[in-house]
C-alpha cells in the first residue's frame, strides 16, 4: 500500500509531462466536458469554406466505411477522399468519430500500404482519440492483416497520441496482447515504450519479469528494455533483483513520425484568435515581459486532492487504513449523489481555483462557508485577473480571447453561486480607470452586475466615476449595455437584500456589520446615479427610443422595490426621462411608462396603508416629497392621455405647463386636444387604424369622431393591441381619478 | 548615451553633518502606515511617510554572517500570496517531495522514485535570522544543487539555483489571516527561469499560492534613491547612480546619472527635516534638486524620462524587479520595503 501510494504520486504527473502533450491536457479536458467536442463544431458557422470541408470530410468517412473491394491508389475517388481527410487533418485535426473508421480501414489491409500509410499519417486528433477505436485497431493488429511497416507506424502513432486517448481502462486490459508483441524484434523498442506508458502496478507479474530478462539476455542490454525493467522494479522491487544503471540518457527514441509537429500546429491554429490592434501603452508600472513567463498563463487548475504523504505519517496511515473517516478524493467526485453521500468526508482540492470548472465543488463550497476557502479563491482569482488583464498589462493584448474566456468562466461561477466575488470587485475598481470600454466589453459589464452590496463610499469613486466617463463618451449601444448591467446590479442587490432580511429574521443573533439604512443608501445612490446618466444620455442621444427602452427597464425594477423586495425605498424617475417618454413618439415606451406609473401607485398606496394602520412601527417611511412628485407626474400624465389639458394642469416645475396666451401664439388649432389617447403622437397611428376599421366608408380621417361611446370602444381596441400597461394605468388611475387624487392630497 | 555630470559642481549650501564615527545600525525605513485588508487605502501607493527602526548591533552582526551569501547577487523579485497549510515542521518532507518533482520535470515522462538518488538535490531550509520581528515568519530558503556526474559519491555539490521566501515586518498582512495561512509575501530568485518555473509550480500546486513578478515603479525607485542615499556606510562606497530611459524613441536611449556619494548625502541632509523619518515631499524635493542640476548642465528634463534603475552603496534596484544587496547591515531594511511592496501587490 505504502509503495503503491508513493509510486502513484510519483508517476502519474510524469506521464502527462511527455513532450508537447503536457500543455494539451487542458485542451483535451475541454474537449471531454463538451459532448460535441469536435473542433469542427467550434468553427464559425458563417464560414462557407469550412462547411464545404466538413461535408467532404463526412463524405470521405462514409466512403471509407462502405468501401468493400481493394481499390488502387490511382482511383480518383479514393484520391479525392484521401486528400479531403488529409487537408482537414492538417488544418484542424480530425473529430473523434473519424478515428474508428480510418483506423479500421488502415489496419484491415483493404488497401495497399501506400494508402494505409497516408491514412495513418493523417490521424491528427482535434480533441480526443476515442478508446474504442484504439481497442478495435489492436484487434486488427492481432490478426496481422496489415504489413509490418504499417504495424510499426501504428505503434508510433499510438505512442505519440497516447495522452489524447480519452480513457485507458480497456486499453490496459489489453496489456497482455501488447506484451506478446515484444517478441517481434523490429517492434520491440516501440512496444516497450508503449508498455512503459501503460504499465500499472498490477501489470507487473513474475512471468513478465522473466520474459523481459530473457529478452535482455538474448538482445543485450537495450535501453528500452532497461526502462521497462526499471519501471517494474519501481513498482515491485522484490520481483526485479538485478541492478540497473542509475542513470540513462534517453530510454526511448522519439517515435518520430509526422504527427507531433502537425498536432502542435493544429492546436495553435484552433486556439489562435483574431489579432487586435495593439492598444497604446499606458504608463502604469507593469512588468514589460518579453515573452510569457512561466506563471502567466491563464490555466484553471485541475481538481486534485491535497495530499502530501509525510514520512512520519506513513506509519500512522498503515494503522488507520481501515478506518472509515478517510477523505474522499475530489478526483473521484463525478455525480451529485456522490457529493451527497460523501459530503462529510470531502476535502477541497489542493488548488481552489479548480472549483470554477467543477459545479459539484461549487455546490459544496456553497454549503461549506469557510474563511480560508474564500481567501484561497480570492487570492488566486485576484492575482490571475490582475496579471492577465489585457489592458492593464503591457503585451497582454494578444491573449484577449484567453482572458475573455476566463472572465466568462468567473462570471458563470458568480451566477451559479448567486454571489459576487470581492476579488472581481477589486479588479473592476483597479482596471476600470484604464479600460477603453471596448476590450472584453460584455464580460466586464457583466462583472459590474455582480458587485457585492455593501454600504460604502468606495463605489462612487471607483465605479460610478470611471463608468460615467466611459458612458458619456461611448456609443449608444455601449450606453444601453451599461444601463442593462446596472439594472442587473440593482436586481442582484435587491435579491441579496431580501435574503439578508430573511436570514436576519431567522436569527437575531446574526448581526451583519452593515446596517439597513447603509444598504438603502447604497441602493438609492445607484438609482440616483442611473437617473443622472440617463438624463445626460437622453440629451446626448436626442431621446433615442432604444435608449429610453433600457432606461424604462431599469425603472421597472425601481418602481416595485417596496412590494417585491420589501425595501422602504421608492425613487421616481427624473423628469427628463418621464417627459421624454410621455411626449415621445413610441407607443411601446409609453405603454411601459404607464405600467411603471401603475406600479408606483400600487407601491405607494400600500406604503400609505401600512403607515396609517401602524401594524408595525416603521423604521422608514417615504417622504412626502415622493408622494408629491408622483402626484405631479400623475396629473401631467392624465392630462396628456385622458383629459386633454396637459398644458393647463401640469404643475411639475420641469413640466410643460404653458400660458394660454403663449399657446395661442403657436397658432396650433385645437391645441387642447393635441394630447390625449387619440391624438398623442405615439397613439395616433392606432387611432388612424381604428377609424379605418370603425368607419370604413369615411375617406377623410376625422379624429373627433372618437368620443363618447366610440371613445370607450377605441379604448378596448387599444387594449386588444397589447397596450396592457395603458390598460392597468387607466383602470387604476383614471376611472377614479377624482377620488384618488382627493384621498392622496388629503394624505399628503 | 552615457552622461556623467561633473559632480563637484554641486554647490551645497549647508555643511555636511559629521559622522559620529560609530557605524549607524539604523534601518533606513520602517513600517508603513497600517492598511486593512480590503480597505480603499490598500490601493494607494506606498505610505507617504516611513519611520526608521533601530535594531540591536549584536543581533545585526550575527545576521551578517549567516546571510552573507545573499549579498552581491542579482535577485529577481516575486510577490507570493499566503501559503496554505505550509508548516515549518515539514521542511524535510518538502525537500524530498520537491526533489522528486524537479527530477520528474527534468526527465519528462519517465518514472521517478521519491527519495531516491537524484542528479539534482533540493534543500528546503529555514533562515531564522531574516525577519523584522517575532511576529514574522522565518524566511525559507530553497536551493537546487547538482552533483557532478563523474564521481557521484564524494564530489562537491554546486548550487545552481536558489530562491527564498521572506517576510520582514509584514504584520499588516499576517495579522488578518486565518491560522492555516503562512505569510511569506516576498520571493527572491537567483538562477535559471526554467528552475524557477518548476519550483514555483510545485509551490503553487502544494500550497495554493500565486506568484507574480514584482516590478518597481519609478515612484518607488525614487523613494529608494532618497532613502538609501541617507544611509551611512562604513566602507568607501561607489557613487549613487540613477539610470533613466527616454520613452518613445525608435532606439532605446539610457541616461546614466552618477552622483558622488558625499554630495548626494550632503544634499539629502539639507532636505531631510526629521532624522529617522522620510516624507513624500522630501523625496520629491531630493529628486527635483537632482533634476534641476542635471538640466542646468545638459538641458535635459529628466522628469520627462522614466527612472529605470537606482544603484547605491546600500543596494541597487531595477524597475523590472531585480535587486542586488550590497550591505548586510541594511539587508533587513531593504527587505522591509520590498515586503511592503509585495503586500501591496497581493492585496
Amino acid at each position: 500500500m505504502e509503495q503503491s501510494q508513493s509510486s502513484k504520486t510519483s508517476k502519474r504527473p510524469l506521464q502527462f509531462r511527455d513532450t508537447n502533450q503536457t500543455d494539451m491536457s487542458a485542451w483535451r479536458k475541454k474537449g471531454r466536458t463538451d459532448p460535441e467536442n469536435s473542433v469542427l463544431d467550434h468553427q464559425p458557422p458563417n464560414d462557407q469554406k469550412d462547411d464545404n470541408e466538413q461535408d467532404s470530410l463526412e463524405e470521405a468517412f462514409r466512403y471509407f466505411e462502405e468501401v468493400q473491394d481493394r481499390v488502387s491508389l490511382k482511383n480518383s475517388i479514393l484520391q479525392k477522399h484521401l486528400t479531403a481527410v488529409e487537408s482537414v487533418a492538417l488544418q484542424r485535426g480530425l473529430p473523434p468519430e473519424g478515428f474508428n473508421v480510418l483506423l479500421d480501414v488502415a489496419l484491415s489491409g483493404k488497401f495497399g500500404d501506400a494508402v494505409n500509410t497516408r491514412i495513418l499519417r493523417s490521424l491528427i486528433p482535434a480533441s480526443v482519440v476515442p478508446e474504442d477505436s484504439v481497442v478495435s485497431s489492436v484487434s486488427w493488429l492481432c490478426v496481422s492483416k496489415c504489413s509490418g511497416n504499417v504495424q510499426l507506424l501504428f505503434l508510433k502513432w499510438l505512442i505519440t497520441v497516447f495522452d489524447f486517448i480519452d480513457h485507458k481502462e480497456q486499453l490496459n486490459a489489453l496489456y497482455g496482447f501488447f506484451f506478446s508483441f515484444l517478441q517481434e524484434e523490429k517492434m520491440c523498442p516501440f512496444v516497450c515504450h508503449l508498455l512503459y506508458l501503460l504499465t500499472r502496478k498490477e501489470n507487473v507479474k513474475p512471468f513478465r519479469v522473466r520474459r523481459l530478462l530473457d529478452l535482455q539476455a538474448k538482445m543485450g542490454t537495450q535501453p528500452y528494455l532497461q526502462a521497462l525493467l526499471s519501471l517494474y522494479k519501481l513498482f515491485c522491487p522484490e520481483l526485479v533483483t538485478i541492478t540497473l544503471p542509475r542513470k540513462m540518457k534517453a530510454y526511448f527514441r522519439d517515435p518520430e513520425g509526422p504527427w507531433k509537429a502537425a498536432i502542435n500546429t493544429v492546436r495553435q491554429r484552433n486556439q489562435e484568435n483574431t489579432q487586435v490592434a495593439r492598444p497604446l501603452f499606458l504608463g502604469t508600472a507593469q512588468p514589460q515581459s518579453q515573452k510569457r513567463k512561466w506563471n502567466t498563463q491563464i490555466s484553471i487548475p485541475a481538481s486534485s486532492t491535497n495530499k502530501i504523504n509525510f514520512e512520519e505519517d506513513r506509519e500512522k496511515k498503515c494503522i488507520d487504513l481501515h478506518s472509515t473517516n478517510e477523505s474522499f478524493p475530489v478526483e473521484q467526485l463525478q455525480t451529485f449523489s456522490q457529493l451527497l453521500q460523501n459530503i462529510h468526508r470531502l476535502e477541497f482540492p489542493s488548488q481552489m481555483g479548480s472549483v470554477l470548472t467543477n459545479p459539484l465543488l461549487l455546490h459544496y463550497m456553497n454549503c461549506f462557508k469557510d474563511e480560508s476557502v474564500n481567501l484561497r479563491l480570492y487570492y488566486w482569482m485576484e492575482q490571475t485577473l490582475q496579471q492577465e488583464c489585457t489592458w492593464c498589462v503591457v503585451d497582454n493584448s494578444q491573449y484577449e480571447e484567453e482572458f475573455k474566456n476566463f472572465l466568462e468562466t468567473v462570471y458563470e461561477t458568480e451566477c451559479f453561486l448567486q454571489e459576487g466575488f470581492s476579488s472581481c470587485e477589486e479588479f473592476l475598481y483597479k482596471s476600470l480607470p484604464l479600460w477603453d470600454g471596448f476590450c472584453c466589453r460584455s464580460q466586464i459589464l457583466r462583472f459590474v452586475s455582480w458587485i457585492p452590496l455593501r454600504s460604502s463610499s468606495e463605489i462612487k469613486s471607483h465605479l460610478y466615476n470611471p463608468l460615467a466617463q466611459l458612458f458619456f463618451t461611448s456609443s449608444l449601444y455601449f450606453k444601453c449595455s451599461v444601463l442593462e448591467s446596472l439594472k442587473e446590479l440593482l436586481q442582484n442587490w435587491l435579491n441579496c437584500q431580501v435574503t439578508r432580511l430573511d436570514s436576519e429574521s431567522d436569527s437575531e443573533v446574526h448581526s451583519s456589520n452593515t446596517t439597513l439604512s447603509g444598504l438603502v443608501n447604497t441602493i438609492a445612490e445607484l438609482i440616483h446615479f442611473v437617473g443622472w446618466i440617463s438624463t445626460v444620455a437622453l440629451r446626448l442621444e436626442s431621446n433615442h427610443t432604444f435608449l429610453l427602452h433600457f432606461i424604462l427597464d431599469f425603472y421597472e425594477t425601481v418602481c416595485d422595490m417596496y412590494l417585491r423586495y420589501d425595501l422602504p425605498l421608492l425613487i421616481m424617475p427624473p423628469p427628463r426621462v418621464f417627459y421624454a417618454v410621455l411626449l415621445g413618439m413610441d407607443s411601446v415606451n409609453l405603454n411601459q411608462l404607464c405600467y411603471i406609473m401603475h406600479r408606483y401607485r400600487t407601491n405607494l398606496v400600500t406604503a400609505k396603508e401600512n403607515e396609517l394602520s401602524k401594524k408595525k412601527i416603521l423604521q422608514f417611511k417615504f417622504s412626502n416629497q415622493t408622494y408629491q412628485e408622483y402626484n405631479k407626474y400623475l396629473t401631467a400624465m392624465v392630462g396628456c392621455l385622458w383629459t386633454s389639458n396637459v398644458f393647463q394642469k401640469d404643475i411639475h416645475p420641469q413640466g410643460i405647463a404653458m400660458d394660454d396666451e403663449l399657446l395661442k401664439k403657436t397658432e396650433v388649432p385645437d391645441f387642447k386636444n393635441s394630447f390625449n389617447i387619440v391624438c398623442h403622437p405615439a397613439l395616433m397611428s392606432y387611432a388612424f387604424f381604428y377609424l379605418q376599421q370603425a368607419f370604413p366608408d369615411n375617406t377623410t380621417v376625422d379624429f373627433s369622431l372618437i368620443k363618447g361611446k366610440e371613445w370607450n370602444r377605441y379604448l378596448e381596441y387599444l387594449y386588444l393591441q397589447g397596450l396592457d400597461g395603458l390598460k392597468v394605468f387607466i383602470e387604476s388611475s383614471v376611472k377614479r381619478i377624482s377620488q384618488a387624487s382627493h384621498s392622496k392630497s388629503g394624505n399628503v | 548615451m552615457k552622461i556623467f555630470p561633473l559632480v563637484s559642481n554641486l554647490n551645497l549650501p549647508i555643511a555636511i553633518c559629521k559622522d559620529t564615527g560609530r557605524p549607524s545600525w539604523g534601518l533606513p525605513f520602517g513600517r508603513a502606515r497600517r492598511r486593512s485588508a480590503l480597505s480603499p487605502s490598500s490601493r494607494l501607493p506606498p505610505a507617504p511617510r516611513r519611520t526608521q527602526v533601530k535594531a540591536g548591533a549584536a543581533e545585526v552582526a550575527e545576521d551578517t554572517q549567516r546571510t552573507a551569501f545573499l549579498l552581491r547577487k542579482q535577485w529577481t523579485l516575486y510577490s507570493v500570496t499566503p501559503l496554505y497549510r505550509f508548516s515549518e515542521a515539514h521542511l524535510r518532507d518538502y525537500s524530498r517531495l520537491l526533489s522528486a518533482f524537479v527530477a520528474a520535470e527534468k526527465k519528462k515522462g519517465l518514472a521517478v522514485e521519491i527519495g531516491g538518488e537524484l542528479d539534482i538535490k533540493v534543500s528546503v531550509t529555514s533562515l531564522p535570522d531574516l525577519k523584522g520581528s517575532d511576529r514574522d515568519q522565518a524566511a525559507i530558503l530553497v536551493q537546487l544543487s547538482s552533483r557532478s556526474s563523474a564521481s557521484p559519491k564524494n564530489s562537491e555539490e554546486k548550487v545552481i539555483w536558489s530562491g527564498w521566501f521572506c517576510c520582514v515586518a509584514g504584520d499588516e498582512l499576517s495579522e488578518n489571516l486565518p491560522e492555516a495561512f503562512t505569510c511569506l509575501p516576498l520571493f527572491l530568485v537567483n538562477g535559471a527561469e526554467s528552475n524557477t518555473a518548476i519550483v514555483g509550480t510545485w509551490f503553487q500546486k502544494t500550497f495554493d499560492c500565486c506568484f507574480r513578478r514584482l516590478s518597481l515603479s519609478p515612484f518607488n525607485l525614487s523613494w529608494m534613491a532618497a532613502m538609501w542615499t541617507g544611509c551611512k556606510v562604513d566602507k568607501p562606497a561607489s557613487a549613487t547612480e540613477l539610470v533613466f530611459s527616454v520613452p518613445r524613441l525608435p532606439h532605446p536611449l539610457h541616461i546614466s546619472y552618477a552622483i558622488n556619494l558625499e554630495d548626494a548625502q550632503a544634499l539629502w541632509a539639507t532636505i531631510q527635516k526629521t532624522p529617522g523619518e522620510i516624507t513624500q515631499e522630501e523625496v520629491d524635493v531630493f529628486m527635483d534638486c537632482l533634476y534641476s542640476h542635471f538640466y542646468r548642465h545638459f538641458k535635459i528634463h529628466l522628469s520627462a524620462t522614466k527612472l529605470v534603475k537606482v544603484s547605491t552603496a546600500v543596494a541597487s534596484a531595477h524597475c523590472d524587479g531585480i535587486i542586488k544587496f550590497r550591505q548586510s547591515q541594511y539587508l533587513t531594511g531593504v527587505l522591509m520595503l520590498l515586503t511592503e511592496l509585495a503586500i501591496c501587490q497581493i492585496q
